[in-house]
């Protein structure tokens, strides 16, 4: 018999536990020649502000061992623009839509959450808190325990939105972080956000990103992320949703077994566009071959 | 656009760090236009993610090539791969060169890759035109022959004199232009270097023609998710970001902020 994959993130209902990574899927239109977006469990678009941004200069991006460093500095076209060109495209979907939000200040967080309450058609609000490539300081609301708590309370006071604040990986404390935003009324959350790293060029003896640092993403901070993810769900009741070097089934369902009750690919995305289908569908193949009836019987049935 | 599982049927050597691959890939060969791109996962290079770009150089039915530099860890990978053998293609990708438009002489101007890249366009333009080639030296010089079989005049130009004529490939389009340029109206079409499509466009500019230029920005996805191979356009009195993935490689030079590009 086939599994039951169904899975439902803080009011988020999915018919599968794989949705797209933001900022590695675009806003959809960018990868739906390549992949059905019907089949996926949920589509997260890349970061939106309040208003049109332009983001970083380049070079934006480069290749490290299994990995990638990027510092694209969220370019975006903002609420409304995002609203505009993109809500009609996402709308003729069977699939949730997750919106990915952040701001400079804890107002225009805010702001930007109550914009989204009333547009049709979004399913839920991922909050960046922890993007590591904007000057301004998106960073610090991620590592820094109280403006975490301010952030997160100011954004559940705007929307009545599932709520699913987005982790930062660079914190000693990463349980202090996840029961905060459980405290403060997230619905959910995500983790992890890409590394902040750094790469340079021994010929020109500079950094190799205009942005100087950046965050790695990819296999390479795959075993980060699987370490965060457990401890994150052994500290919350509210459902975890992970990512972190997924490009496979098999990637999946190991941090599925420590506790995530859903997944995101990102990166894999860049290299073979129909990653998150092939994931969904392998975690079925798996779960069928072992016997095992329902998703939820898997997720967090690590041995101690 | 889509993701295809092709077959090597031909891979060799050509002339110094040149290589020709040829493969079987019937989905993407049937739809290229001139000025596409492949993006390659290099197979047996697990440690390097990303795909590889890669113009079309010649599309016949169900097979479609590429030449390529070896310049680095993907390039020197790449040439391991033997006929029969298979590797993942995202393609064809891009917004390619137009046709020459009507009353115009097309002029391609190309070093590099770029003779490569504009095989395509010379095979489908109704007009046969005048193909300036340049390079540091003979072994820089592609694909002469295949050109003039296609019915094009193919002028050389070498920075050490070893073919054609010594000196920079805008010398001999200069030389031209005087020449003959005005019995025309010359539209160009570019792919090699930053320098030389930042020349190319300039002396577009001056003399008021059309040209059309293709970018080698490095890229992630190839599809305009990653926002990584921008460079910036006008737009009105400010500038936007385009993608050169997506609304290009090839844009209309007088697009480009020439300036700002790496
Ligand atoms: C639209 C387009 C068409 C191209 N067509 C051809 C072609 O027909 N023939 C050919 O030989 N080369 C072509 N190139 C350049 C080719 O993509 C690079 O030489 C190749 O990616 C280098 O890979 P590597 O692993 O060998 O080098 P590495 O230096 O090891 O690569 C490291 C990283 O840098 C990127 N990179 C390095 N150099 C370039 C470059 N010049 N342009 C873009 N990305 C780069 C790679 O994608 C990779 O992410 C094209 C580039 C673009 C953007
Ligand atoms: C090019 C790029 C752009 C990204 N943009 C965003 C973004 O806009 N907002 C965000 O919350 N995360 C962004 N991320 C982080 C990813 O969503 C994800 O958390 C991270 O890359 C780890 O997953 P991965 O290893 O599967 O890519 C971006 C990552 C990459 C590589
Ligand atoms: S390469 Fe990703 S947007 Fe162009």
């Amino acid at each position: 018999m086939k599994p039951d994959l169904s899975t439902n993130i803080g009011g988020i209902r999915m018919k599968n536990p794989v949705m797209t990574a933001s900022g590695t899927f675009g806003y959809g239109p960018e990868y739906a020649d390549l992949v059905d977006i019907n089949q996926l469990g949920a589509i997260v678009v890349k970061g939106i502000c309040l208003h049109p941004t332009k983001g970083n200069e380049l070079p934006r991006t480069t290749e490290v061992a299994s990995g990638l460093l990027n510092a694209i500095g969220l370019p975006g076209p903002g609420v409304d623009g995002f609203v505009r060109e993109y809500m009609p495209f996402l709308r003729t979907y069977d699939t949730p839509v997750v919106v990915n939000i952040w701001g400079k200040t804890i107002e225009e967080y805010a702001e930007v959450a109550a914009r989204f309450d009333s547009v049709p058609g979004i399913a839920g609000l991922e909050v960046n808190v922890s993007c590591p490539n904007i000057k301004e300081g998106s960073a610090v609301f991620g590592t820094d325990i109280k403006m975490f708590e301010r952030v997160v309370k100011a954004i559940r006071s705007a929307t009545r939105l599932p709520l699913i604040p987005k982790l930062a990986p660079n914190v000693s404390d990463i349980a202090e972080y996840a029961r905060c935003a459980e405290a403060c009324g997230a619905d959910a959350i995500s983790l992890i956000n890409s590394f902040p790293s750094l790469a340079v060029n021994l010929d020109t003896r500079r950094p190799i990103l205009a942005n100087k640092t950046g965050g790695l993403s990819g296999p390479a901070i795959k075993p980060i992320a699987l370490r965060l993810v457990w401890l994150a769900a052994q500290a919350v009741e509210i459902p975890v949703v992970a990512m972190g070097g997924i490009s496979c089934a098999r990637d999946a369902l190991e941090f599925l077994l420590v506790g995530a009750s859903a997944v995101a690919v990102g990166t894999a995305s860049f290299v073979y566009p129909d990653t998150a289908l092939r994931v969904a569908a392998g975690i079925g193949d798996f779960l069928e071959k072992e016997g095992i009836a329902s998703l939820s019987d898997w997720v967090g049935s690590i041995k101690a | 656009m889509q993701l295809e599982q092709a077959t090597v049927i031909a891979h060799a050597p050509i002339q110094g760090s040149y290589n020709l691959l040829q493969m079987r890939a019937p989905g993407v060969a049937a739809r290229v236009q001139p000025g596409q791109f492949i993006h390659v996962k290099v197979p047996y290079l697990e440690e390097c993610i990303l795909r590889r770009p890669f113009s079309i150089f010649r599309a016949d039915g169900e097979s479609l090539s590429i030449l390529y530099k070896d310049v680095g860890k993907g390039t020197r990978t790449l040439q391991y791969l033997e006929p029969g053998e298979s590797l993942s293609i995202l393609g064809p990708l891009g917004h390619g060169f137009p046709e020459v438009s009507a009353g115009h002489f097309p002029v391609l101007i190309a070093g590099g890759y770029g003779m490569a890249a504009l095989y395509l366009v010379a095979q489908r333009s109704p007009v046969k035109g005048v193909a300036f080639f340049g390079g540091r030296s003979a072994q820089d010089i592609l694909c002469v022959p295949e050109f003039e079989a296609l019915g094009w005049k193919v002028l050389v130009t070498t920075e050490d004199g070893s073919l054609g004529q010594r000196g920079l490939v805008t010398d001999a389009l200069d030389a031209w232009w005087a020449r003959e340029g005005s019995a025309h109206s010359p539209e160009l079409f570019v792919c090699g270097p930053g320098g030389m499509l930042k020349a190319a466009a300039r002396r577009a500019e001056e003399r008021n023609c059309p040209a059309w230029t293709s970018v080698d920005n490095n890229m992630g996805c190839g599809v305009g998710a990653c926002l990584t191979c921008v460079l910036k356009v006008k737009d009105g009195e400010s500038w936007t970001w385009a993608r050169a993935c997506r609304e290009g490689p090839v844009f209309n030079s007088r697009d480009i902020l020439w300036e700002e590009l790496a």
